[in-house]
């Protein structure tokens, strides 16, 4: 009877899910990639990912101690997302200057000038990922090309990207059955045989890490199916028009980030819409806007964009896409 | 595939400890406290003085007004004080205190165990005596029975609902109830089928019960128009609307009651004491509360007289341990906690759960992340999140058109939360401001 007792509102129990394990699970479904891009890439991978996830660990707690002076919030995992999923998105030979300049962009910037986590607008890992795009443009678009495991860093042979051969091609009139001689199969590409930035070229690494995820409900299946559904079937229509001109569906789903997109940078929670029908909106529109880069915009690519697009859209689709509220019209069973 | 409703829900840890004990009969404390107001609308009105002998079942305080329940002497013994005292809210109200003497029953009450089960009372009859016998909802809420026993004129009900569900975790007294008293609950719904005049009635419990749905299933032949159903162990599966929703697939409109769709629900703890009532003549003095925690010695459900200090309840379940941090009075997500154990069990208190210090602490709050889990989780399809931000920001205009008073704070929001927010707290407070601000709109 000496207890003295808490007092507090109902509910007196909450779930055992906090914020911290939700981004440590992200690490874990991203493992199965990083592994793959270590096999293609090398130690180069290795470098790139451990100095991304410090260079934004380091930028948050920094920003978080000396200028703002309050709580650090690193150890919420966070900042480690996005840090790999920086790293993911730049080749695995770039010049380390670069991707700290990445990564005091994608935390300074885009996520604590907004107030930190839960208030950024924009995709922090993407917005530092086309900074340096546009800053650097030779870095950033200098693939290596996979070779098995290696030690060296910089000294690797690069190439182009099957989306940037594909492209390139079209553009000097060669047909499409002939340029997809110089490109790895699809089964190659399923396995992530190809030119491109460490973290988005094995579909079937990051397609596992995306069922892990669903499984441990840290996403649903909207924002991917929508994202690859929508993309599959506007290049399938393009490709059934005119099979000459335009690569396969399964040759866009497999290339150029779409899966690494899809499965791990349109699903960031703060920048995505918060009902299912907002999801698979914001997800279709990420699949139809990435196709209209690729087939008639400047870049190759294209995800990262289309993300960021859509990441603007995000406000409005909470707003105005509401849940089907209980007892809105009288049902009889 | 079993039913259950289709939008939201949460599955918290069952934790039902106490699911095979026996109800068990609590000894009489000393004095027992009887506070006026134990149920939703007026408080009764005492018709004892400091000093009268009153028998156990005697009538002590009177209905006031049409929502109002009775309330009866749970003991037998001399009223030693009528004033305010502090309940399980903290608040103070007025109570009546009986020192116990023996336990001396009003003659009119049958004490007898041998099921009754052929009904001879008409339908007003059974209403008046619900009435008489100060029933109320026992699942809770504590809405006077006789209310929701009449159908106003011009309304239609074609089918009772009976909430066997128990979704709360921890508590077990209708579970118990539903195993050791099946055919009595039985009696006591084809008496509120009599009473509402339908012909069918539906008992929604959960699957994690499957002795009590095999119990009240095999027994239900012999009663007709009784059906039990199977349903899927989900949160908030108990409240009134997705219970409906999940036996029926009708749907109450928003701000509706269960009538607007012909159904009306009760409790089987409800369904016992209308069978105790109508048959036994005995009053609502006593109920099955499960008094458990993790950490308790002796966690069982106790048949206890209304007025009984919790405090006794604790100490019948081996008392409290050393490590308890918070006293719940009801269930984990939608129970009060208790700043003191000496307040009485009234007729809504269907558990008493003890917390250890660690889990009677809320986790540390950090930003929303916008992961939607809240929305996900709203059995109401609202965004807590929302809802949340708007009361926070005394946004109260735009909050009433998201449909806050929807909102039956059931804490699925709260409890799913993986930034640990505060959601239900705050909605509580912009809820009651919106009703607030629409009632000052009426009388306007």
């Amino acid at each position: 009877m000496n207890n003295i007792l808490n007092v507090s509102p109902s509910p007196h129990q909450q779930s055992s899910e906090t914020t911290r394990k939700l981004m440590f699970g992200v690490v874990i479904a991203l493992l199965p990639a990083l592994a793959a891009s270590v096999y293609y890439f090398g130690t180069g991978a290795v470098i790139v990912t451990l100095t991304s996830v410090l260079a934004c660990v380091a930028t948050e707690f920094l920003i978080q101690k000396y200028l703002l002076k309050t709580k650090t919030s690193i150890s919420d995992g966070s900042a480690i997302v996005t840090g790999l999923l920086l790293a993911f998105n730049v080749p695995s030979n770039l010049p380390l200057f670069i991707i700290v300049i990445g990564a005091v962009i994608s935390i300074g910037v885009a996520k604590m000038t907004f107030g930190g986590l839960g208030n950024n607008p924009f995709n922090p890992a993407l917005v530092g990922r086309v900074f340096l795009l546009i800053s650097f443009p030779v870095q950033m678009t200098s693939w290596p090309v996979p070779s098995g495991f290696k030690t060296g860093y910089t000294d690797a042979v690069t190439g182009a990207t099957p989306l940037g051969i594909i492209s390139e091609g079209v553009k000097n009139g060669e047909s499409i059955s002939a340029l997809m001689d110089k490109v790895p199969s699809h089964m190659q590409l399923f396995y992530g045989y190809m030119g491109g930035s460490m973290g988005e070229i094995a579909a079937a690494a990051l397609i596992l890490g995306g069922i892990f995820m669903i499984w441990r409900k840290i996403i649903t299946w909207h924002i991917p199916v929508a994202v690859l559904a929508s993309a599959a079937l506007f290049t399938g229509i393009l490709w059934l028009a005119d099979p000459t001109k335009f690569a396969d569906p399964l040759f866009h789903l497999l290339t150029g980030g779409m899966m690494l997109g899809a499965i791990f940078m349109a699903t960031d929670y703060v920048t995505s819409p918060m009902t299912p029908k907002g999801m698979i909106i914001y997800g279709t529109g990420i699949g139809v806007i990435t196709v209209l880069i690729r087939t008639w915009g400047a870049y190759p690519e294209g995800v990262s964009f289309a993300i960021l697009i859509m990441n603007a859209f995000v406000p409005l689709l909470n707003m105005y896409i509401k849940p089907r509220r209980f007892g809105k019209e009288v049902r009889h069973g | 595939m079993f039913k259950t409703f289709p939008k939201g829900g949460i599955h918290p840890p069952e934790n039902k400890i106490t699911a095979d004990k026996s109800i068990t009969v609590l000894p009489l404390p000393s004095t027992v406290t009887v506070p006026l107001n134990q149920h939703i609308g007026a408080p009764a009105t005492p018709v004892v003085e400091k000093g009268s002998a009153v028998k156990t079942g005697q009538l002590i305080a009177e209905a006031k007004g049409f929502v109002s329940a009775s309330i009866h002497s749970p003991v037998s013994g001399k009223v030693s004080k009528i004033e305010p005292v502090a309940d399980s809210t903290g608040y103070k109200q007025m109570a009546i205190i009986i020192d116990v003497e023996g336990d001396e029953w009003i003659e009119t009450t049958d004490r007898s165990a041998t099921l009754v089960k052929e009904i001879t009372m008409t339908r007003e009859q059974i209403v008046e005596r619900c009435r008489d016998c100060g029933l109320v909802g026992l699942g809770g809420a504590t809405f006077p029975t006789h209310i929701k026993m009449t159908v106003p004129s011009g309304r239609k009900c074609d089918m009772l609902i009976i909430n066997g569900v128990e979704c709360e975790p921890y508590l077990t007294s209708d579970h118990r109830l539903m195993i050791e008293k099946g055919p009595e609950v039985l009696t006591g719904v084809t008496i509120i089928m009599k009473a509402l005049g339908v012909t069918q009635a539906v008992i929604g419990i959960e699957a994690n019960k499957p002795d009590a749905i095999s119990t009240l299933d095999g027994l239900s032949k012999d009663f007709a128009g009784i059906s039990v159903v199977a349903l899927k162990v989900k949160y908030p599966q108990g409240g009134e609307k997705q219970l409906i929703k999940a036996c029926t697939g009708r749907e109450v409109p928003s701000g509706g009651l269960p009538l607007d769709v012909g159904v009306v629900v009760q409790n089987v703890g409800t369904a016992f004491a209308v069978y105790e009532a109508v048959q036994k003549n005995k009053p609502l003095i006593e109920r099955v509360v499960t008094v458990t925690g993790k950490s308790v010695s002796r966690p069982g459900n106790f048949l206890v007289r209304i007025g009984t200090p919790v405090a006794k309840l604790i100490e019948a379940a081996g008392g409290m341990p050393d490590d308890t941090g918070k006293v719940v009075n009801g269930g984990p997500m939608m129970g009060k906690a208790l700043a003191m154990t000496d307040v009485p069990v009234t007729k809504g208190t269907s558990g008493i759960i003890l917390f250890p210090e660690p889990e009677s602490r809320r986790d540390e709050i950090m930003p929303c992340i916008r992961c939607g889990k809240c929305s996900s989780a709203c059995a109401m399809g609202l965004e807590p999140w929302l809802l949340s931000v708007l009361s926070e920001k005394a946004m109260f205009e735009k909050a009433e058109t998201e449909k806050i008073t929807d909102c039956m704070e059931c804490g699925a929001c709260a409890y799913t939360c993986p930034a640990k927010r505060p959601l239900l707290d705050y909605i509580r407070l912009g809820k009651t401001t919106v009703i607030k601000m629409v009632r000052e709109r009426i009388t306007k």
